[in-house]
């Protein structure tokens, strides 16, 4: 305990000095060098320390892993087995359907927490307690998926028709004497899924709601209210001239909220570990590495999560050259 | 009449300081207050529906918390007999034996400091390298700046699973798993390109003449970057470091992979709830309890600090 809090706080003190002194001390090295030769080394100086980090964590294990896609399970000595891992993945009935469950996240995740966002967004701008309303949808965002998991075990729980229920939602249908409904544990219709998708839609629409109620709060009044004196009524102001404005605050948080959702691990694998139809790409990759510790299989996984992810980032990288441009 | 027209309009004003952009775009106030009358005039059916709507939205946000929190206190004997909501009835049965016994039995108090010592370093650490990172981008020239910088942009949403391969057999050779450095090196890693980007975002945005005035005066890098890009930018750095801390204190992947499969006594706490998630189907008061120890800590930030939080999302993801 003593020697574990000793090097925490050698951490914490020692790395910020150690950067300090560092880049002061290039400072002084360069100083012998003319003016031009400092000019140009200079920057990269500074950059070093996170292009290090970024090379080493994030460049170079993605090339690896890409590598690693096209050899075979065994770890010591990989063989190269070509697209063998790909076509295992195509044509493996589990990682198709946790390839269709990925889809149904993006599809579900991304239309419930962008509207929902949106009418709160809307709906909370005109009253008074709007703080606190959204402090309370924003909450989930703050803690762990875990605890949002364990949260939901306790919404979901199940137990035999007859006996007492004490899952918030069958408790609520035992009242109108329906259910109980076995919520994780019912793959037909994917029910099971959607049920996680729920989970991740609490979460998250308090990200897009303070994200969109801000864009909304920069709209001018003005504009809102010559429409208005032009005769338009509030649901034609709404939809001819307060959603068009915000169509690039919504696409930026559905592409935010799109890679959340191809990610998605968490939730799933606290709740259900991807039985009853639930497996997601994110969690079958863990199980490839650690269950049946078959790393090639693995790989290819994570690389079919980045390829899906590719288009995503051709969007933010044209969204935010565009954003340069205006500067 | 008049302070019950005007008081929307104040929390309006006060929700808007987190985004610096749209406090630009802010309509000046009188006529916001012109717009009021016009609202009230609409039919109190509607106004009621509104308010029926709002509330509905806060109570199905708020009561899974809840009967998380009530649940926690509970006996364990009457948690699996009835709904948590009968709790709320009288005759009043609570205790404290659930969180007692989650800390001194299932090691939660150990993971509760794991977590602690695991979240703070992982937090500074890339706050300062991005730092310098950030200023290089917003201030210095130098050819192939606005591509590298376009790379750091794309890194942004790689997804960790495409890293963990390698990374876990660099460290297993270097002896790393296990060990609290390993998270530490790995959240910076993969906590650095958000954090370049929100503070570059942040001190390119800061006024050119004034890093202009001080060039001419003579002043270098190293003293523009203490003396004034620094302390200029103590709001997103404020941002980055709450954000930094929840992400790295929620996080359970990283710690699963790189601490989880060689030393479980090192496990941060979400790893050592999902573990007992899985080993203990019915271990519920148990369960309730320490997740409501781990939401404690990301509660009391996000309350105390909520506006700066904010600002760190809307600033990360509009702003640009």
């Amino acid at each position: 305990m003593d020697s574990r809090f000793l090097t925490a706080l050698e951490v914490v003190i020692g790395v910020p000095a150690v950067l300090v002194i560092y880049i002061w001390g290039t400072e002084r090295v360069i100083g012998i060098l003319g003016e031009r030769w400092k000019r140009r080394i200079r920057p990269w100086l500074w950059l070093l320390p996170a292009i290090g980090f970024l090379g080493f964590f994030l460049v170079y294990p993605t090339i690896q892993t890409i590598i690693r896609s096209f050899q075979g399970r065994n770890e010591l000595h990989p063989r190269w087995v070509g697209l063998a891992n790909y076509k295992w993945f195509f044509t493996s009935s589990s990682a198709l359907g946790a390839l269709l469950n990925n889809v149904l996240w993006i599809v579900c995740l991304t239309f419930f927490t962008v509207g929902l966002g949106l009418l709160i967004a809307v709906l909370v701008d005109r009253v008074r307690y709007e703080s606190v309303a959204k402090s309370i949808i924003f909450l989930p965002l703050a803690i762990s998926m875990v605890a949002a998991s364990v949260i939901w075990k306790f919404m979901y729980d199940y137990k035999p028709p007859g006996t007492p229920q004490t899952g918030t939602l069958n408790g609520l249908l035992q009242v109108v004497r329906a259910g109980p409904v076995a919520w994780l544990q019912t793959p037909t219709w994917r029910l099971a899924t959607f049920a996680l998708i729920a989970v991740g839609v609490w979460m998250w629409t308090g990200f897009a709601m303070v994200i969109i109620s801000a864009a909304l709060k920069g709209i001018d009044p003005q504009l809102l209210e010559a429409a208005r004196v032009d005769g338009a009524n509030e649901w034609q102001v709404f939809w001819r001239v307060t959603f068009p404005m915000l169509g690039p605050t919504l696409a930026v948080v559905a592409t935010t909220i799109i890679i959340t959702a191809l990610k998605t691990f968490d939730i799933v694998y606290t709740l259900t570990n991807g039985n009853y139809d639930t497996e997601v790409i994110a969690n079958l990759m863990i199980k490839e590495m650690f269950v049946f510790g078959d790393f090639g299989r693995a790989s290819a996984v994570a690389v079919v999560l980045l390829l899906a992810i590719v288009p995503i980032m051709a969007f933010n990288i044209r969204r935010f050259k565009a954003q340069e441009a205006v500067r | 009449m008049m302070r019950r027209i005007l008081r929307p309009v104040v929390v309006a004003a006060g929700d808007r300081t987190p985004s610096s952009g749209a406090a630009v775009l802010a309509p000046p106030a009188p006529i916001r207050v012109a717009l009021r009358p016009r609202r009230s005039l609409r039919s109190r059916r509607a106004r009621l529906l509104l308010h029926c709507a709002v509330s509905l939205i806060m109570v199905v946000w708020i009561v899974p918390t809840i009967g998380l929190l009530v649940s926690s206190f509970r006996p364990s004997s009457e948690l699996s007999r009835s709904g948590w909501w009968t709790a709320l009835a009288p005759p009043f049965h609570f205790t404290m034996s659930n969180y007692e016994n989650v800390l001194s039995q299932q090691g939660m108090g150990r993971a509760f400091v794991n977590s602690l010592f695991i979240a703070i370093p992982a937090t500074v650490i890339p706050l300062f390298v991005a730092a310098f990172a950030a200023y290089a981008f917003s201030w210095m020239e130098f050819p192939g700046r606005d591509l590298l910088f376009v790379v750091v942009v794309g890194l942004l949403v790689v997804p960790l699973q495409t890293t963990l391969i390698p990374i876990l057999k660099i460290f297993a050779d270097w002896g790393l798993t296990g060990k609290f450095l390993a998270v530490w090196l790995a959240h910076t890693g993969y906590g650095l390109p958000f954090a370049v980007y929100l503070l570059r975002n942040f001190i390119g945005s800061l006024p050119r003449s004034v890093f202009e005035s001080a060039f001419i005066d003579g002043a270098s890098h190293v003293t523009a970057f203490f003396r004034l890009a620094v302390p200029m930018s103590v709001p997103a750095f404020a941002a980055l470091a709450i954000f930094q801390f929840l992400f790295v204190w929620n996080d359970l992947l990283v710690a699963l992979i790189y601490i989880g499969l060689s030393n479980s006594q090192n496990l941060p706490m979400t790893a050592a709830i999902a573990n007992l998630v899985n080993s203990l189907g019915g271990g519920w008061y148990l369960l309730s309890a320490a997740a409501f120890l781990s939401m404690a800590l990301p509660l009391v930030v996000f309350f105390a600090l909520q506006r700066y939080f904010v600002r760190g999302i809307v600033g990360g993801a509009v702003k640009g």
